[in-house]
């Protein structure tokens, strides 16, 4: 798939932080972080070993920055990103169905890329910053592709939608003319129990063209 | 009851439309135009609670999170069939953040009665429960426990398990269970020997007809063949489970469920509390097939942690426990002979199935053989197997499934064997009117035409082209009701325990009340899935809509009356000569008086008026008395494949359904669901499958990466034809979609299959070592 940079969308949509400086991001520098990505980039590894300090057993405080916000939290070192997002930072928007990297229900931008929540440690975070579906809309406006999602019917019980969500966020943030191969390509690793996927992929082709 | 006459239209728009008189009872609303001439209804509304699902605010009860709240964790049993000599709990209890442990007792009602613990019966039975701080600790302590067993031999494979000698899985007789498939009429479990279970014979629709041996003797040519379908879970995203704040005065439970009225009923029923004093609500649900019903073990044990801690108990179950113990669709072995004459004609069906539901009951193969084609002559036996697996449960339009495999492949192959269209025969054996006008449109659509012979497809990857159908009964569940309030300031709420599994229940509930009070869908509050409003059906049996959408209307028909009767006071003139249209009260003969909806509301002497409502009866009465209707709702679905002769790949390009649901109400979430129908289908024939492994008694596949589903790359294209069919049935004149869109697509991409490669299959799913092995290319 062919990468475009964004021309007007991030900046018409979104106020005060600019989209497409959180979205695009600056890579991955926290060291030890296994990265799944639903579908743009298949499988990315960092394989250098964290560096001295060991954690835990026991809790420690860890700050985030999360949509936009720093948050301090006090977790386990065995702790989720997942968990640390839903049951401390009661961002429940991220949900768990596999818990395994397998279905990206639990899919979340770590500076920019989706990364599987569900198998991310939160303390391998560090200073990136994670936004979750909560971080999607801004001030209440919906991203283009949550407005489609909504219009075309493209959830049915919808647990599996803020995941699907944001792959389709960003395949468009990344790729201004998906074709449907594309769309599918976005949503591979995204599990649908309800078979929604036609609905989803219309939904994400018109926001395309909304976005245009 | 005062009654009048109303003339409803009835049929099929562009094919035989027309009208009948009815007498109804005056309460009823007048009859509603076809959708064409409606405003609200039949259209494509955007679902009403889409954006909190898209935003991520949708709260799931595994997203519930109450002051003070612990986290709860089974533990399971790690063994087939075992007797428990004992359990030590004192490391788990000792681990600093648990609160409290809870071990299952014997409650003799497996015949055990001398045994402390229930007898263990298969991998993944729950054994004891732990509540702590967090769900990690929950986890470490439930590994903490030492459970000593005595372990027995066990039996996993279904036709080991008919052998005299196999294991018995129940030694004591066993009841039928909640959430178990459809075998029609169940049969008691204490009939049978060894591991089998029945056979049942009989439906709804009634027992066996005429004389099956007679009928073979008439016939001209017989089919006869052994089909075979596997067993597969359910994987609902969300999984089973609750969060349960039992207090001194009620017990609050939150539930990922598909039938919160029944989940309440159990529970008051378990620990002997009024109804009234168990509060359920399931606000959103993430996904049920069918599995969730019932309490099942995990409500009761979050209930007991939750009285034993003072606190409330989330208690959601993991991936694998999902599998291993929250249903599954059980398998069957079925053979099938079918008798007809050369001009078509069905002269007898004979059907005898054995499946397993595990350790449940509920393994049959439906009613599709006795009722979608007409035969005087029909014998079935349907029976059960007990082994030493997870139980079985209901699962989207249960054994029919299973059956329409054997049944629509069978007639496809009398169809070759006759020299006739496989469409053609239908339109001879099926008196369905709405089948045949699916047939007509859906093979215009599909291009049925353009089908070749069997096995003419050329070179590596041949195409092919196969359709099927279904039936599924039309019933309803008498006991839905639903609260319509209009408040002084306008605004409209529905209040009902109905709840809505991601089908859209709240969206048409909205759409019927908004026609009904000229409004607009979005103006209307739905407030469902909470057993302190009026009870709703369970979303089960596609009966939601043909239920619970009649008393919306007619509740929101008896508060606009009741308003029309205090504005004709004011007005003074008649209450009948009001209409209530575009968000306003008009008189038909004075345009001097009109008002606004949310003006008229203002002058109201109460703050608001409302009226609950419950499903009546069908207007031209039911088949039988507790809710089974006349007709049925009947697809046709058309499939088109390419299988790849080298690698035995099979690929599902095109599917185009053809369904109908009485009077449609929302299009696109109809759409939706066919869709789900289609690809859970899909899945079905080609993918899923749970594999356990018979020497240890373990799923082996009890995950999402291993456990094989389309996700994107495997989604055909899709082209749904809905037909309108009214029968002036109910105020509404509405039917479901969910079990109608999963039956006929497996059969029809088997029947495909064989077009493309002129080999049949008779097992599923159709993976590439069974292609290959068809075609001779492999050898074992």
């Amino acid at each position: 798939m062919k990468k475009n940079s964004k021309k007007s969308h991030a900046e018409g949509h979104s106020k005060g932080l600019s989209r497409r400086g959180f979205l695009r991001g600056a890579g991955l520098t926290t060291a030890g972080t296994v990265v799944f990505t639903t579908g743009v980039q298949a499988f990315e590894a960092h394989t250098q070993p964290a560096k001295g300090t060991s954690f835990g057993p026991g809790s420690i405080g860890i700050e985030m920055k999360v949509n936009g916000r720093m948050q301090s939290l006090t977790v386990e070192p065995r702790t989720t990103l997942a968990t640390a997002l839903r049951d401390h930072l009661s961002l429940t928007g991220t949900k768990v169905v596999c818990d395994r990297g397998s279905c990206s229900a639990c899919t979340v931008f770590i500076d920019g890329k989706p990364v599987n929540a569900c198998i991310t440690m939160a303390l391998d975070v560090g200073d990136r910053e994670v936004i979750t579906i909560e971080g999607i809309a801004r001030n209440g406006e919906l991203h283009p592709v949550q407005e489609a999602f909504i219009e075309h019917d493209a959830s049915q019980c919808g647990y599996c939608t803020p995941g699907m969500v944001m792959s389709c966020v960003h395949l468009l943030e990344n790729e201004e003319n998906p074709s449907l191969e594309d769309v599918k390509a976005a949503t591979r690793g995204n599990l649908c129990r309800c078979g929604t996927y036609p609905h989803v992929f219309k939904a994400t082709l018109s926001a395309a063209e909304k976005m245009k | 009851m005062e009654k009048r006459k109303e003339i409803f239209p009835l049929g099929i728009p562009g094919h035989n439309l027309g009208e009948i008189e009815r007498e109804i009872d005056n309460t009823e609303p007048p009859a509603w135009p076809i959708n064409e001439e409606l405003k609200e209804v039949g259209k494509r509304i955007n679902r009403i609670d889409a954006r909190a699902k898209v935003t991520g605010q949708a709260k799931y009860t595994s997203d519930m999170q109450l002051p003070g709240m612990l986290y709860a964790k089974f533990l399971r049993a790690n063994v087939p069939h075992a007797t428990i000599r004992s359990i030590d709990t004192s490391k788990a209890e000792n681990l600093p953040g648990v609160h409290a442990v809870h071990i299952v007792r014997n409650t003799s009602e497996e015949g055990e009665a001398s045994e402390t613990f229930p007898g263990v019966k298969y991998v993944g039975q729950p054994l004891a429960g732990v509540a702590a701080d967090t769900l990690d600790i929950a986890k470490e302590a439930v590994s903490l426990i030492e459970v000593n067993y005595d372990e027995k031999s066990f039996v996993i494979d279904l036709e080991d398990a008919m052998q005299p000698d196999a294991p018995l899985v129940f030694d004591a007789p066993m009841g039928a269970q909640v959430d178990g498939g459809d075998v029609g009429v169940v049969h008691e479990g204490d009939k049978g020997e060894g591991n089998l279970r029945g056979p049942s014979t009989s439906s709804f629709y009634g027992g066996p007809r005429g004389d099956v041996e007679q009928g073979f003797a008439e016939a001209d040519v017989i089919v006869e063949q052994t089909y075979r379908t596997q067993v597969h879970t359910h994987m609902p995203l969300e999984t089973h489970g609750v969060v349960i704040d039992w207090t001194s005065d009620e017990m609050l439970v939150y539930a990922s469920t598909q039938n919160t009225a029944n989940v309440r009923n159990e529970l008051a029923d378990y620990f002997d509390l009024p109804k009234s004093k168990v509060r359920v609500i399931c606000d959103f649900m993430g996904g049920g097939f069918g599995a969730k019903h019932s309490a099942g073990s995990f409500g009761p044990m979050a209930a007991t942690l939750s009285k034993k801690t003072g606190r409330p108990v989330w208690l959601m179950i993991d991936r694998k426990e999902e599998h291993l113990a929250e249903g599954n669709r059980p398998n069957s072995i079925q053979t099938l002979k079918i008798g007809a004459r050369n001009d078509g004609t069905l002269t007898a069906i004979d059907q005898k199935s054995y499946g397993t539901a595990g350790v449940g009951l509920g393994a049959g193969v439906g009613r599709v053989a006795q009722v979608l084609y007409e035969c005087p002559n029909f014998r079935t036996e349907q029976y059960d197997v007990l082994t030493h697996a997870g139980p079985g449960a209901a699962w989207r339009a249960p054994g029919n499934v299973q059956g329409a495999f054997g049944v629509e492949q069978a007639i496809d192959e009398l169809a070759e064997k006759l020299s006739m269209d496989p469409l053609a025969l239908r339109d001879k054996i099926d008196k369905s009117e709405v089948r045949r006008v699916e047939r007509m449109r859906g093979a215009e659509r599909f291009g049925w035409s353009q089908r070749k012979k069997a096995g003419s497809s050329q070179g590596t990857i041949k195409k092919g082209m196969g359709m099927a159908q279904s039936c599924w009964p039309r019933f309803v569940t008498l006991n839905s009701s639903v609260e319509v309030r209009v408040l002084n300031d306008g605004s409209v709420e529905i209040r009902s325990s109905v709840q809505d599994i991601g089908t859209g229940t709240k969206t048409v509930l909205a759409q019927v009340v908004a026609e009904e009070l000229g409004l607009k869908t979005t103006d209307i509050t739905v407030r469902i899935g909470d057993t302190l409003f009026p009870d709703g059906p369970g979303s089960g049996g596609s009966v939601v809509t043909g239920s619970i959408t009649p008393p919306a209307r007619n509740a929101a028909y008896e508060v606009k009356m009741k308003l029309f009767e205090q504005l004709a006071a004011k007005w003074e003139t008649e209450s009948g000569k009001l209409v209530a249209r575009d968000g306003q009260i008009l008189h038909i003969e004075d345009a001097s008086k009109k008002i606004a909806f949310k003006e008229a509301l203002r002058g109201m002497r109460t703050g608001q008026i409302t009226a609950t409502a419950s499903r009546t009866n069908d207007y031209g009465g039911f088949q039988q008395p507790w809710g089974l209707a006349y007709g049925d709702l009947g697809s046709v679905q058309f499939a088109e494949v390419s299988v790849n002769t080298d690698t035995g790949f099979v690929k599902v390009d095109r599917i185009v359904a053809a369904h109908s649901c009485g009077r449609p109400l929302n299009i696109g979430q109809l759409e939706s669901q066919i869709n789900g129908g289609v690809i859970q289908g899909v899945s079905y024939a080609l993918y899923e499958n749970r594999v356990m492994d018979s020497s240890t008694g373990h799923f082996m596949n009890a995950n999402a990466h291993q456990y094989k589903v389309p996700y994107s790359m495997e989604i055909p294209e899709i082209e749904i034809e809905i037909v309108e069919e009214y029968t002036a049935s109910s105020s509404t004149d509405a039917y479901g979609i969910g079990e109608p869109a999963n039956i006929a697509t497996a059969v029809a991409i088997a029947n495909a299959v064989y077009n493309a490669i002129g080999v049949r299959i008779y097992e599923i799913p159709i993976t590439p070592a069974r292609i290959l092995k068809a075609l001779n290319k492999v050898y074992e």
